[in-house]
Protein backbone atom coordinates (compact mmCIF):
# COMPACT_ATOMS: atom_id res chain seq x y z
CA UNK A 1 0.00 0.00 0.00
CA UNK A 2 1.25 3.47 -0.81
CA UNK A 3 1.52 6.00 1.99
CA UNK A 4 0.29 9.53 2.43
CA UNK A 5 2.25 12.40 0.93
CA UNK A 6 0.42 14.84 3.20
CA UNK A 7 -1.56 14.24 6.37
CA UNK A 8 -3.18 17.06 8.36
CA UNK A 9 -5.41 16.35 11.32
CA UNK A 10 -7.34 18.84 13.45
CA UNK A 11 -5.07 21.66 12.32
CA UNK A 12 -5.86 25.19 13.51
CA UNK A 13 -4.20 28.57 13.47
CA UNK A 14 -5.51 31.81 14.95
CA UNK A 15 -4.88 35.31 13.68
CA UNK A 16 -6.59 38.46 14.85
CA UNK A 17 -9.11 38.55 11.99
CA UNK A 18 -8.91 35.02 10.69
CA UNK A 19 -8.83 31.47 12.03
CA UNK A 20 -8.04 28.24 10.29
CA UNK A 21 -10.28 25.64 11.94
CA UNK A 22 -9.98 21.89 12.31
CA UNK A 23 -8.40 21.18 8.94
CA UNK A 24 -8.25 17.53 7.89
CA UNK A 25 -6.45 16.79 4.65
CA UNK A 26 -5.03 13.57 3.26
CA UNK A 27 -3.12 13.31 0.01
CA UNK A 28 -2.32 9.72 -0.97
CA UNK A 29 0.96 9.22 -2.82
CA UNK A 30 0.51 9.58 -6.58
CA UNK A 31 -2.54 11.83 -6.32
CA UNK A 32 -3.09 15.31 -7.67
CA UNK A 33 -5.18 17.47 -5.40
CA UNK A 34 -6.84 20.73 -6.44
CA UNK A 35 -7.29 23.13 -3.56
CA UNK A 36 -10.05 25.63 -4.27
CA UNK A 37 -11.34 28.52 -2.24
CA UNK A 38 -12.32 32.18 -2.53
CA UNK A 39 -9.83 34.92 -1.64
CA UNK A 40 -8.94 34.87 2.05
CA UNK A 41 -10.38 31.36 2.59
CA UNK A 42 -7.19 29.98 4.14
CA UNK A 43 -5.50 28.32 1.15
CA UNK A 44 -2.17 30.09 1.59
CA UNK A 45 -2.19 29.66 5.37
CA UNK A 46 -2.73 25.91 4.92
CA UNK A 47 0.06 25.72 2.35
CA UNK A 48 2.43 27.72 4.56
CA UNK A 49 1.80 25.33 7.44
CA UNK A 50 2.68 22.43 5.12
CA UNK A 51 5.93 24.18 4.21
CA UNK A 52 6.81 24.97 7.84
CA UNK A 53 6.67 28.70 7.07
CA UNK A 54 3.84 29.11 9.57
CA UNK A 55 3.50 26.90 12.65
CA UNK A 56 0.04 25.59 13.52
CA UNK A 57 -1.47 26.37 16.95
CA UNK A 58 -3.29 23.02 17.07
CA UNK A 59 -3.23 19.66 15.34
CA UNK A 60 -0.79 17.31 13.62
CA UNK A 61 0.88 17.70 10.25
CA UNK A 62 3.12 15.26 8.41
CA UNK A 63 4.68 15.84 4.99
CA UNK A 64 6.20 12.80 3.26
CA UNK A 65 6.17 11.08 6.64
CA UNK A 66 7.99 13.89 8.46
CA UNK A 67 6.20 15.65 11.33
CA UNK A 68 5.96 19.39 10.70
CA UNK A 69 7.39 21.78 11.62
CA UNK A 70 9.82 19.64 13.66
CA UNK A 71 11.41 17.83 10.68
CA UNK A 72 10.88 20.48 8.04
CA UNK A 73 14.48 20.43 6.79
CA UNK A 74 14.23 16.70 5.99
CA UNK A 75 10.79 17.06 4.41
CA UNK A 76 11.81 19.96 2.17
CA UNK A 77 14.53 17.97 0.43
CA UNK A 78 11.76 16.22 -1.49
CA UNK A 79 9.19 19.01 -1.68
CA UNK A 80 9.03 21.60 -4.43
CA UNK A 81 7.21 24.78 -3.52
CA UNK A 82 6.26 27.67 -5.76
CA UNK A 83 4.04 30.59 -4.91
CA UNK A 84 3.23 33.98 -6.33
CA UNK A 85 5.05 35.96 -3.66
CA UNK A 86 8.29 34.07 -4.20
CA UNK A 87 11.07 36.39 -5.34
CA UNK A 88 14.00 35.64 -7.59
CA UNK A 89 17.10 37.83 -7.46
CA UNK A 90 16.60 40.68 -9.94
CA UNK A 91 20.23 41.47 -10.67
CA UNK A 92 21.36 37.97 -11.69
CA UNK A 93 20.42 35.61 -14.53
CA UNK A 94 18.16 32.57 -14.66
CA UNK A 95 21.33 30.52 -15.20
CA UNK A 96 22.69 31.76 -11.85
CA UNK A 97 19.50 30.56 -10.14
CA UNK A 98 19.68 27.20 -11.91
CA UNK A 99 23.28 26.62 -10.79
CA UNK A 100 22.36 27.74 -7.26
CA UNK A 101 19.44 25.26 -6.95
CA UNK A 102 21.56 22.53 -8.55
CA UNK A 103 24.27 23.03 -5.90
CA UNK A 104 21.73 22.47 -3.11
CA UNK A 105 19.52 19.69 -4.50
CA UNK A 106 21.22 16.51 -5.72
CA UNK A 107 18.03 15.44 -7.55
CA UNK A 108 18.40 18.33 -10.06
CA UNK A 109 17.91 16.96 -13.60
CA UNK A 110 19.91 19.11 -15.99
CA UNK A 111 18.54 17.42 -19.13
CA UNK A 112 14.99 18.04 -18.00
CA UNK A 113 15.93 21.64 -17.11
CA UNK A 114 17.11 22.13 -20.72
CA UNK A 115 13.84 20.71 -22.03
CA UNK A 116 11.85 23.01 -19.75
CA UNK A 117 13.82 26.06 -20.93
CA UNK A 118 12.73 25.28 -24.48
CA UNK A 119 9.13 24.43 -23.63
CA UNK A 120 8.68 27.51 -21.44
CA UNK A 121 10.46 29.66 -24.05
CA UNK A 122 12.98 31.04 -21.51
CA UNK A 123 16.63 32.08 -21.95
CA UNK A 124 19.07 31.11 -19.28
CA UNK A 125 21.43 34.08 -19.79
CA UNK A 126 18.67 36.66 -19.28
CA UNK A 127 18.61 38.73 -16.08
CA UNK A 128 15.50 38.29 -13.92
CA UNK A 129 15.01 42.09 -13.97
CA UNK A 130 14.12 41.96 -17.67
CA UNK A 131 11.51 39.18 -17.36
CA UNK A 132 7.76 39.74 -17.64
CA UNK A 133 5.42 38.51 -14.90
CA UNK A 134 4.54 35.37 -16.87
CA UNK A 135 8.22 34.63 -17.54
CA UNK A 136 9.01 34.94 -13.82
CA UNK A 137 6.21 32.49 -12.99
CA UNK A 138 7.58 30.04 -15.54
CA UNK A 139 11.16 30.53 -14.32
CA UNK A 140 10.08 29.78 -10.74
CA UNK A 141 8.26 26.64 -11.90
CA UNK A 142 11.28 25.51 -13.91
CA UNK A 143 13.51 25.79 -10.84
CA UNK A 144 11.05 23.62 -8.88
CA UNK A 145 10.16 21.06 -11.58
CA UNK A 146 13.75 20.31 -12.63
CA UNK A 147 14.41 18.97 -9.12
CA UNK A 148 11.75 16.30 -9.75
CA UNK A 149 10.50 16.51 -6.16
CA UNK A 150 8.19 13.81 -4.82
CA UNK A 151 5.67 16.40 -3.64
CA UNK A 152 4.87 19.62 -5.48
CA UNK A 153 3.07 22.33 -3.57
CA UNK A 154 2.00 25.09 -5.90
CA UNK A 155 0.14 28.20 -4.85
CA UNK A 156 -1.74 29.55 -7.89
CA UNK A 157 0.68 28.12 -10.48
CA UNK A 158 -1.24 29.34 -13.53
CA UNK A 159 -2.30 32.80 -12.35
CA UNK A 160 -1.18 35.57 -14.70
CA UNK A 161 -0.12 33.20 -17.48
CA UNK A 162 -1.30 33.57 -21.07
CA UNK A 163 -3.26 30.61 -22.51
CA UNK A 164 -0.23 29.13 -24.29
CA UNK A 165 1.93 29.29 -21.17
CA UNK A 166 -0.91 27.91 -19.05
CA UNK A 167 -1.17 24.97 -21.39
CA UNK A 168 2.60 24.36 -21.21
CA UNK A 169 2.52 24.43 -17.41
CA UNK A 170 -0.43 22.02 -17.26
CA UNK A 171 1.43 19.70 -19.61
CA UNK A 172 4.47 19.65 -17.33
CA UNK A 173 2.24 19.00 -14.32
CA UNK A 174 0.70 16.04 -16.13
CA UNK A 175 4.19 14.64 -16.70
CA UNK A 176 4.24 14.14 -12.94
CA UNK A 177 1.15 11.92 -13.26
CA UNK A 178 3.22 9.37 -15.15
CA UNK A 179 4.97 8.50 -11.88
CA UNK A 180 2.68 6.98 -9.24
CA UNK A 181 4.99 8.03 -6.38
CA UNK A 182 4.80 11.75 -7.09
CA UNK A 183 2.01 13.97 -5.79
CA UNK A 184 0.82 17.53 -6.32
CA UNK A 185 -1.20 19.92 -4.20
CA UNK A 186 -2.12 23.03 -6.10
CA UNK A 187 -4.37 25.91 -5.24
CA UNK A 188 -6.13 27.82 -7.94
CA UNK A 189 -8.98 30.14 -8.78
CA UNK A 190 -9.05 28.63 -12.22
CA UNK A 191 -11.45 25.75 -11.73
CA UNK A 192 -11.01 24.61 -15.31
CA UNK A 193 -7.34 23.78 -14.71
CA UNK A 194 -8.22 22.03 -11.48
CA UNK A 195 -11.08 20.10 -13.07
CA UNK A 196 -8.84 18.80 -15.81
CA UNK A 197 -5.88 17.37 -13.92
CA UNK A 198 -6.98 16.75 -10.30
CA UNK A 199 -7.84 13.37 -8.83
CA UNK A 200 -9.17 14.91 -5.64
CA UNK A 201 -10.85 18.25 -5.02
CA UNK A 202 -10.82 20.07 -1.70
CA UNK A 203 -12.97 23.16 -1.16
CA UNK A 204 -12.08 25.61 1.58
CA UNK A 205 -14.10 28.63 2.72
CA UNK A 206 -13.72 30.94 5.73
CA UNK A 207 -10.99 28.84 7.29
CA UNK A 208 -12.85 25.52 7.08
CA UNK A 209 -12.65 22.64 4.63
CA UNK A 210 -16.25 22.48 3.40
CA UNK A 211 -15.96 19.47 1.09
CA UNK A 212 -13.24 17.08 -0.04
CA UNK A 213 -13.60 14.00 -2.21
CA UNK A 214 -12.47 12.45 -5.45
CA UNK A 215 -13.31 14.48 -8.52
CA UNK A 216 -15.45 11.92 -10.31
CA UNK A 217 -17.69 11.58 -7.24
CA UNK A 218 -18.04 15.36 -7.10
CA UNK A 219 -19.05 15.64 -10.71
CA UNK A 220 -21.40 12.65 -10.35
CA UNK A 221 -23.29 13.80 -7.30
CA UNK A 222 -24.01 17.39 -8.29
CA UNK A 223 -26.85 17.79 -10.77
CA UNK A 224 -29.30 20.45 -11.92
CA UNK A 225 -32.78 19.03 -12.49
CA UNK A 226 -35.20 21.03 -14.65
CA UNK A 227 -38.84 20.19 -14.00
CA UNK A 228 -42.34 21.26 -14.97
CA UNK A 229 -45.01 21.26 -12.25
CA UNK A 230 -48.78 20.94 -12.49
CA UNK A 231 -50.26 24.41 -11.91
CA UNK A 232 -50.56 25.64 -8.33
CA UNK A 233 -48.01 23.23 -6.88
CA UNK A 234 -44.74 24.01 -5.13
CA UNK A 235 -41.80 21.67 -5.67
CA UNK A 236 -41.77 19.29 -2.68
CA UNK A 237 -38.55 19.47 -0.66
CA UNK A 238 -36.59 16.25 -1.00
CA UNK A 239 -33.47 15.35 0.91
CA UNK A 240 -30.31 16.01 -1.07
CA UNK A 241 -31.81 19.00 -2.86
CA UNK A 242 -29.98 22.08 -1.64
CA UNK A 243 -31.46 24.79 -3.82
CA UNK A 244 -34.71 25.34 -5.73
CA UNK A 245 -35.54 28.18 -8.08
CA UNK A 246 -39.16 28.22 -9.20
CA UNK A 247 -40.89 30.67 -11.52
CA UNK A 248 -44.47 29.81 -12.45
CA UNK A 249 -44.67 26.13 -13.39
CA UNK A 250 -40.97 25.70 -14.15
CA UNK A 251 -38.39 24.95 -11.50
CA UNK A 252 -34.69 24.17 -11.32
CA UNK A 253 -33.50 22.03 -8.41
CA UNK A 254 -29.83 21.65 -7.51
CA UNK A 255 -28.70 18.53 -5.68
CA UNK A 256 -25.38 17.49 -4.17
CA UNK A 257 -26.47 13.86 -3.73
CA UNK A 258 -27.91 12.87 -7.08
CA UNK A 259 -29.57 9.50 -7.39
CA UNK A 260 -31.89 8.42 -10.23
CA UNK A 261 -34.53 7.78 -7.56
CA UNK A 262 -34.75 11.54 -7.08
CA UNK A 263 -36.09 11.96 -10.60
CA UNK A 264 -38.55 9.07 -10.15
CA UNK A 265 -39.76 10.63 -6.88
CA UNK A 266 -40.60 13.82 -8.75
CA UNK A 267 -42.29 11.90 -11.53
CA UNK A 268 -44.45 9.88 -9.16
CA UNK A 269 -45.60 13.22 -7.69
CA UNK A 270 -46.87 14.21 -11.15
CA UNK A 271 -43.89 16.45 -11.86
CA UNK A 272 -42.38 16.20 -15.31
CA UNK A 273 -38.58 16.03 -15.42
CA UNK A 274 -37.34 17.85 -18.51
CA UNK A 275 -33.63 17.55 -18.10
CA UNK A 276 -30.94 16.37 -15.71
CA UNK A 277 -27.74 18.34 -16.25
CA UNK A 278 -24.25 17.79 -14.94
CA UNK A 279 -22.44 20.84 -13.57
CA UNK A 280 -18.96 22.26 -14.06
CA UNK A 281 -16.59 22.37 -11.12
CA UNK A 282 -16.96 26.16 -11.06
CA UNK A 283 -20.75 25.90 -10.71
CA UNK A 284 -20.32 23.24 -8.03
CA UNK A 285 -17.80 25.39 -6.20
CA UNK A 286 -20.06 28.47 -6.11
CA UNK A 287 -23.14 26.44 -5.09
CA UNK A 288 -21.12 24.63 -2.44
CA UNK A 289 -19.79 27.85 -0.87
CA UNK A 290 -23.26 29.44 -0.88
CA UNK A 291 -24.82 26.33 0.63
CA UNK A 292 -22.14 26.06 3.30
CA UNK A 293 -22.49 29.77 4.23
CA UNK A 294 -26.30 29.46 4.47
CA UNK A 295 -25.88 26.43 6.72
CA UNK A 296 -23.55 28.35 9.04
CA UNK A 297 -25.98 31.29 8.99
CA UNK A 298 -28.93 29.07 9.95
CA UNK A 299 -26.84 27.51 12.68
CA UNK A 300 -26.17 30.94 14.16
CA UNK A 301 -29.79 32.03 13.93
CA UNK A 302 -31.22 28.81 15.39
CA UNK B 1 1.77 4.39 -28.32
CA UNK B 2 -0.21 7.62 -28.71
CA UNK B 3 -3.99 7.34 -28.66
CA UNK B 4 -4.70 10.37 -30.84
CA UNK B 5 -7.70 11.17 -28.64
CA UNK B 6 -8.60 14.87 -28.55
CA UNK B 7 -10.62 16.32 -25.67
CA UNK B 8 -13.17 19.02 -26.42
CA UNK B 9 -13.57 21.95 -24.02
CA UNK B 10 -16.96 22.90 -25.45
CA UNK B 11 -18.42 19.41 -25.05
CA UNK B 12 -20.45 19.72 -21.86
CA UNK B 13 -20.37 15.99 -21.09
CA UNK B 14 -17.99 14.67 -18.43
CA UNK B 15 -14.44 14.02 -19.65
CA UNK B 16 -14.65 10.29 -18.93
CA UNK B 17 -17.60 9.96 -21.32
CA UNK B 18 -15.67 11.74 -24.06
CA UNK B 19 -12.74 9.37 -23.59
CA UNK B 20 -15.07 6.34 -23.63
CA UNK B 21 -16.78 7.49 -26.80
CA UNK B 22 -13.54 8.10 -28.67
CA UNK B 23 -12.10 4.74 -27.67
CA UNK B 24 -15.32 2.98 -28.72
CA UNK B 25 -15.21 4.71 -32.09
CA UNK B 26 -11.62 3.54 -32.65
CA UNK B 27 -12.69 0.00 -31.81
CA UNK B 28 -15.89 0.16 -33.87
CA UNK B 29 -14.13 1.22 -37.08
CA UNK B 30 -11.33 -1.28 -36.50
CA UNK B 31 -8.42 1.14 -35.88
CA UNK B 32 -7.99 -0.60 -32.55
CA UNK B 33 -8.31 -4.33 -33.17
CA UNK B 34 -9.49 -7.07 -30.84
CA UNK B 35 -6.73 -8.14 -28.46
CA UNK B 36 -4.57 -5.12 -29.25
CA UNK B 37 -2.87 -3.50 -26.22
CA UNK B 38 -4.02 0.06 -25.46
CA UNK B 39 -2.22 2.81 -23.47
CA UNK B 40 -2.03 2.33 -19.70
CA UNK B 41 -4.20 4.58 -17.52
CA UNK B 42 -1.25 6.76 -16.52
CA UNK B 43 0.10 6.98 -20.07
CA UNK B 44 -3.24 8.17 -21.40
CA UNK B 45 -3.63 10.63 -18.49
CA UNK B 46 -0.25 12.18 -19.32
CA UNK B 47 -1.04 12.31 -23.05
CA UNK B 48 -4.42 13.99 -22.58
CA UNK B 49 -3.46 16.19 -19.58
CA UNK B 50 -6.40 14.79 -17.65
CA UNK B 51 -6.38 13.28 -14.18
CA UNK B 52 -5.59 9.62 -13.59
CA UNK B 53 -8.93 9.13 -11.84
CA UNK B 54 -10.83 10.31 -14.93
CA UNK B 55 -9.08 7.84 -17.25
CA UNK B 56 -9.49 5.11 -14.62
CA UNK B 57 -13.23 5.78 -14.56
CA UNK B 58 -13.43 5.59 -18.38
CA UNK B 59 -11.50 2.29 -18.43
CA UNK B 60 -13.67 0.78 -15.67
CA UNK B 61 -16.86 1.63 -17.55
CA UNK B 62 -15.38 0.31 -20.82
CA UNK B 63 -14.51 -2.93 -19.03
CA UNK B 64 -18.04 -3.17 -17.66
CA UNK B 65 -19.41 -2.73 -21.19
CA UNK B 66 -17.04 -5.40 -22.47
CA UNK B 67 -15.12 -3.10 -24.82
CA UNK B 68 -11.74 -3.60 -23.15
CA UNK B 69 -10.22 -6.03 -20.66
CA UNK B 70 -7.55 -5.39 -18.07
CA UNK B 71 -5.22 -8.08 -16.81
CA UNK B 72 -3.20 -7.43 -13.72
CA UNK B 73 0.42 -6.78 -14.65
CA UNK B 74 -0.30 -6.96 -18.38
CA UNK B 75 -2.26 -3.77 -18.84
CA UNK B 76 -5.39 -3.15 -20.86
CA UNK B 77 -6.35 -4.40 -24.31
CA UNK B 78 -9.29 -4.34 -26.67
CA UNK B 79 -11.70 -7.18 -25.84
CA UNK B 80 -11.89 -10.17 -28.16
CA UNK B 81 -15.42 -9.43 -29.39
CA UNK B 82 -16.16 -9.46 -33.08
CA UNK B 83 -19.58 -7.81 -32.95
CA UNK B 84 -18.39 -4.70 -31.13
CA UNK B 85 -19.04 -2.39 -34.07
CA UNK B 86 -22.68 -3.37 -34.30
CA UNK B 87 -23.10 -3.35 -30.51
CA UNK B 88 -21.84 0.22 -30.38
CA UNK B 89 -24.17 1.21 -33.19
CA UNK B 90 -27.03 -0.43 -31.28
CA UNK B 91 -26.16 1.70 -28.27
CA UNK B 92 -26.06 4.81 -30.48
CA UNK B 93 -29.49 3.94 -31.85
CA UNK B 94 -30.90 3.44 -28.35
CA UNK B 95 -29.56 6.84 -27.31
CA UNK B 96 -31.02 8.64 -30.33
CA UNK B 97 -34.38 6.95 -29.86
CA UNK B 98 -34.41 8.02 -26.23
CA UNK B 99 -33.76 11.62 -27.28
CA UNK B 100 -36.52 11.40 -29.90
CA UNK B 101 -38.97 10.13 -27.28
CA UNK B 102 -38.02 12.97 -24.92
CA UNK B 103 -38.49 15.59 -27.65
CA UNK B 104 -41.81 14.04 -28.66
CA UNK B 105 -42.98 14.32 -25.04
CA UNK B 106 -41.97 18.00 -25.00
CA UNK B 107 -43.97 18.57 -28.21
CA UNK B 108 -46.89 16.63 -26.77
CA UNK B 109 -46.84 13.99 -29.54
CA UNK B 110 -48.57 10.67 -28.94
CA UNK B 111 -46.78 7.36 -29.55
CA UNK B 112 -48.83 6.91 -32.76
CA UNK B 113 -47.79 10.35 -34.02
CA UNK B 114 -44.16 9.61 -33.22
CA UNK B 115 -44.35 6.31 -35.13
CA UNK B 116 -45.78 8.18 -38.09
CA UNK B 117 -42.91 10.67 -38.02
CA UNK B 118 -40.39 7.83 -37.89
CA UNK B 119 -41.97 6.20 -40.98
CA UNK B 120 -41.98 9.56 -42.79
CA UNK B 121 -38.30 10.03 -42.01
CA UNK B 122 -37.52 6.58 -43.44
CA UNK B 123 -39.46 7.31 -46.63
CA UNK B 124 -37.74 10.65 -47.07
CA UNK B 125 -34.32 9.01 -46.72
CA UNK B 126 -35.26 6.32 -49.23
CA UNK B 127 -36.54 8.93 -51.73
CA UNK B 128 -33.40 11.02 -51.37
CA UNK B 129 -31.27 7.94 -52.04
CA UNK B 130 -33.30 7.08 -55.17
CA UNK B 131 -32.81 10.59 -56.55
CA UNK B 132 -29.06 10.38 -56.07
CA UNK B 133 -28.66 7.06 -57.82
Amino acid sequence: MSGLAVHMEGVGKDYRFFSLRDVHLEIPEGHIVGFIGPNGAGKSTTIRILMGLVHQDRGHVTVLGHPMPAEQAAAKRDVGFASEDMRLYDSVTLDWHMRFIRSIFPTWDETYAQTLLKRFDLRRDQRIKGLSHGQRVKATLLLVLARRPRLLILDEPTTGLDPVARHEVLRELSEVMGDDRRSILFSSHNTQDVEQISDQITFIDRGRIIDSRDKETFLDRWRRIRVELPSGIQLPSLSGVIDVKQTGRLAVATTNAYDPRLASAYESAGIRVHNIESMTLEEIFVANVQHSREGIQEGIEA
Amino acid sequence: MLSGIVISQTDRRPLYLQIMEQIKRRVAIGDWRAGQPIPSIRQLAVELNVSVITVKRAYLELEREGVITTQHGKGSMVAAHTDLGSRIQQQDLARHLEQAVQLAALLGLSTKELELRLREARHQMADAQKERS
